[in-house]
């Protein structure tokens, strides 16, 4: 996505950098993709014939540090790229660097709860609710992992020289990317985790 | 010339040069080349899609036939409409698009030419690990909508072809959608603003919002259908709670605006060839412009009008025949539209006209049984009956097919440089029609009649033999009609190429003002564009009377100046489109057969958008 930053033509019919406007359909099309993702988890809520049940695995407080460790990763993204604007680039590279790094305390934070989870009997063909919730944050999970990818290629990219003459512009594509991620995730850890379920299905 | 100078790179894959010769189609970025390459696989999964539904004809053309047993039938059909809908209408749409659009806004090309590529390939490679189903197990046998439980219990790797075939698929589409609507809307030319864009280009804008916006629905319905059978996932398991109606749910929220992604191109390009061959303004254009946005919000509400028998409730089902009947409406004006601007025209029916009315004439057939499917009673009776069958050929077949064919003739002059016979086109047509009519009008008679979509065969006593002999006669008609073309095709290409005049048909938009075909970068100057119908006006002026007269060439005094040296930057071919679009289908395999083959596809992906990202656009 941040591919293209070189093919800017300086005139464009509506003033905006075609890159800019290409993410921003693109996360667009994206709100659908985690819509349908999150319809599904919402529409089966309850509806599994056997355990385990979410509240027999979520561990809230573990998830809601995770969860602010995803969230404080957005901040550093807005510092990297405040000193890309002002030319200050081993800050930037620093910043960068911590966004990646949250990103990957975060999913490595899931590879644990996964585990866990997979310990205590629930795994992806369990029932309805493991299906639906492996599927939802196992893509919010690779959506990140992209991102962590394309943050360490700016910071190569940035050492090799290769980051064009603007290198404010390609980190605030990859900042809007990741800013879209974090918000995903805010719904998503509000109507997973935060929303308690209703009683199982055929529970008394 | 826009010839670009490369200096050499460093890396494992040299930066290519060449912009002609066979391998540069490999690295192409050219918009004009890629949708060249877009028409040319398509029209190839068209002549696939075609024989596997003279094999539907064959088998159904005696009763109790023998020729197909049901598991074969069950592929074939199967395989008709995935390859008819999305590997047929749909790139040949894109192909339409991707030449025309940058030509038609004046624009050099689409905003991202690699990304570009990029859809092409992932197009082109998802359709071959799609039709490699054939050889590795059987091919998809669950009908294109793949209901659940079926297609999550059908044995085989058919289904998990699909699933997996229309992800990749997906991908190239989103991609392309993306690129084509930011080059309606960032890349036009001078004094082109939106309301002066030829209606092809707005149904373009509108089909590339449809697609960025329906096709994450279906994505995620297909991931779940692949976990399901994959990984034993519960999703469309009723044993386990899941719900096999939320599939029917999904895919027709997708569905529906599908069908206008596959239709809406096909009134772009009726809106374009009926006023240049009636010789007049295209009556209304904000209307047209308009009733297709209309149709494209609308289009996001009518999807339960498929489901209708599933048992829904009364209050859904009416809910949906309302905004079912709604949505006829905004398609209605259209039809009025197109008759406003024959009425009174100088019609001159060359082929693209003929294709153009006799497809308009076809979709208000169709359309008028689709009106009687919003009646939920009655399509209780219809429901998959070969009623259904006949109504959507009579649109998808009727309306875009008829209109690709139209701009096959209108615009084959631009692309080529050459004129497909005239006479023969005007043959070529009447044997469609006749054949179109043959096969499809006898559908309905079958369908009231009892006969049920995908039966492989029927007994002698229900008294259906003679109309689907008729529609087997017909089928093969239509076959001879598009042997005809292939033959015209091939004819008129080895002659040499070279028109009397770049603008054969006294057209009216922006395409028609560089030469035919164009150069690699489109226009010379990029044109000032001061009204709707551009080359018109540029063309013609009215004298005191009113009376039009023709502006003598040059006079306009914007026209040919002088290229004068001053060079043109074009982006350059590169190897990584390609590069990137093979892992999709080694991503495929791998989910099939081994998770090294998931890596390896997830590495050359990754490899691939590196490499990417560190080459510019344009190599300097």
């Amino acid at each position: 996505m941040a591919a293209d930053v070189h093919s800017e033509i300086e005139y464009t019919s509506t003033g905006l950098r075609s890159t800019k406007l290409a993410m921003w359909l693109f996360l667009a099309s994206e709100c659908l993709l985690f819509g349908g993702l999150i319809t599904a988890y919402v529409l089966y809520r309850g509806q599994s014939t056997s355990g385990p049940y979410p509240q027999d695995v979520f561990d809230i407080g573990y998830t809601s540090v995770s969860s602010f460790v995803l969230l404080a990763s957005s901040l550093t993204m807005v510092l990297s790229h405040n000193a890309a604007l002002a030319r200050d680039y081993a800050r930037m590279r620093l910043w960068l660097l911590a966004t990646a790094m949250l990103g990957l305390c975060f999913v490595g934070g899931q590879v644990f709860e996964f585990t866990s989870f997979f310990r205590e009997g629930l795994t992806i063909h369990t029932n309805l609710f493991g299906s639906t919730f492996f599927l939802l944050t196992g893509f919010h999970g690779v959506h990140v992992t992209v991102g962590i990818l394309m943050l360490l290629m700016l910071v190569a990219f940035s050492f090799r020289g290769s980051l064009s003459d603007e290198p404010a512009f390609p980190v605030e594509m990859v900042g809007l990317y990741w800013h879209f991620v974090d918000i995903v995730w805010i719904v998503i850890f509000t109507v997973v985790y935060l929303i308690p379920a209703p009683a199982p299905h055929g529970a008394v | 010339m826009a010839t670009v100078t490369v200096t050499p790179q460093r890396g494992i894959l040299r930066r290519p040069m060449a912009t002609t010769g066979w391998w540069s189609w490999f690295t192409t970025v050219d918009h004009k080349k890629i949708g060249i390459m877009y028409g040319i696989s398509s029209f190839l999964f068209f002549v696939l899609g075609g024989v596997e539904a003279l094999l539907i004809r064959s088998q159904l053309a005696k009763p109790s036939n023998t020729l197909l047993n049901a598991d074969q039938y069950n592929q074939i059909f199967t395989m008709h409409g995935l390859t008819m809908i999305f590997l047929f209408v749909m790139p040949m749409s894109a192909a339409f698009f991707n030449y025309l659009i940058p030509l038609m806004i004046g624009a050099r090309d689409v905003a991202f030419p690699r990304l570009n590529a990029l859809s092409f390939w992932v197009f082109l490679l998802g359709a071959l690990f799609l039709n490699s189903s054939w050889f590795l197990g059987g091919a998809p046998d669950g009908g294109w909508f793949g209901y659940a439980p079926l297609s999550t219990t059908d044995p085989g790797n058919g289904m998990t072809f699909y699933a997996l075939g229309l992800i990749i698929t997906g991908v190239a589409s989103t991609v392309g959608a993306i690129n084509l609507a930011i080059t309606v809307i960032n890349m036009r030319a001078p004094g082109m603003s939106l309301f002066r864009m030829p209606p092809f280009v707005w149904m373009g804008l509108v089909v590339q919002f449809l697609l960025a916006f329906s096709l994450p629905i279906i994505t995620v319905a297909l991931f779940e259908l692949l976990f399901d059978r994959r990984w034993d996932t519960a999703f469309f398991d009723p044993t386990r709670g899941g719900e096999p109606l939320l599939w029917q749910h999904m895919f027709w929220l997708f569905g529906h605006p599908e069908v206008y992604i596959l239709i809406l191109p096909a009134f772009g390009i009726f809106s374009e060839i009926l006023p240049v061959f009636a010789k007049k303004p295209l009556f209304g254009y904000q209307f047209v412009v308009f009733s297709g946005i209309a149709i494209g919000f609308i289009g996001f509400g009518v999807w339960v009008h498929h489901m209708f028998a599933a048992g829904l409730g009364p209050v859904a089902n009416t809910a949906f025949g309302i905004s079912t009947a709604i949505i006829a409406v905004p398609t209605g004006v259209k039809i009025f539209n197109w008759m406003g601007t024959l009425y009174g025209g100088d019609l001159h029916l060359d082929p693209p006209m003929l294709f153009a009315i006799g497809g308009i004439a076809m979709f208000v057939v169709g359309g008028l049984s689709g009106v009687t499917h919003s009646i939920v009673p009655s399509d209780y009776q219809q429901t998959d009956t070969y009623y259904i069958v006949a109504h959507f050929h009579y649109v998808l077949f009727g309306g875009a097919i008829f209109a690709f064919f139209a701009a096959f003739y209108y615009w084959w002059p631009k692309v080529f440089g050459r004129m497909l016979p005239q006479r023969w086109g005007k043959v070529q047509f009447w044997i469609l029609l006749i054949g179109f009519n043959l096969t499809f009008a006898p559908m309905h008679i079958l369908g009231l009649g009892g006969m049920i979509r995908r039966e492989y065969t029927y007994p002698a006593s229900l008294g259906l033999t003679i109309w689907n002999q008729m529609a087997s006669v017909g089928a093969f008609t239509i076959a001879l009609s598009v042997l005809l073309f292939i033959i015209l095709v091939i004819r008129t290409q080895l002659k040499p190429a070279g028109l009397e005049n770049d603008d054969p048909w006294d057209a009216r938009t922006v395409e028609w003002m560089t030469a035919s075909p164009p150069p690699p970068y489109n226009f010379e100057e990029i044109p000032t564009v001061h009204s709707l119908d551009e080359f018109w006006h540029r063309k013609y002026a009215e004298d005191e009377t009113g009376r039009l007269v023709r502006v003598p060439a040059g006079a306009s005094g914007e026209e040919h100046p002088s290229a004068g040296g001053h060079s043109i930057h074009l982006p350059s071919p590169s190897f990584w489109p390609i590069v990137v679009s093979l892992g999709f289908p080694i991503l495929g395999y791998g989910v099939l057969y081994s998770w090294w083959l998931v890596a390896a596809g997830a590495v050359v992906i990754v490899v691939g958008l590196t490499g990417w990202a560190l080459e510019p656009s344009v190599a300097d």
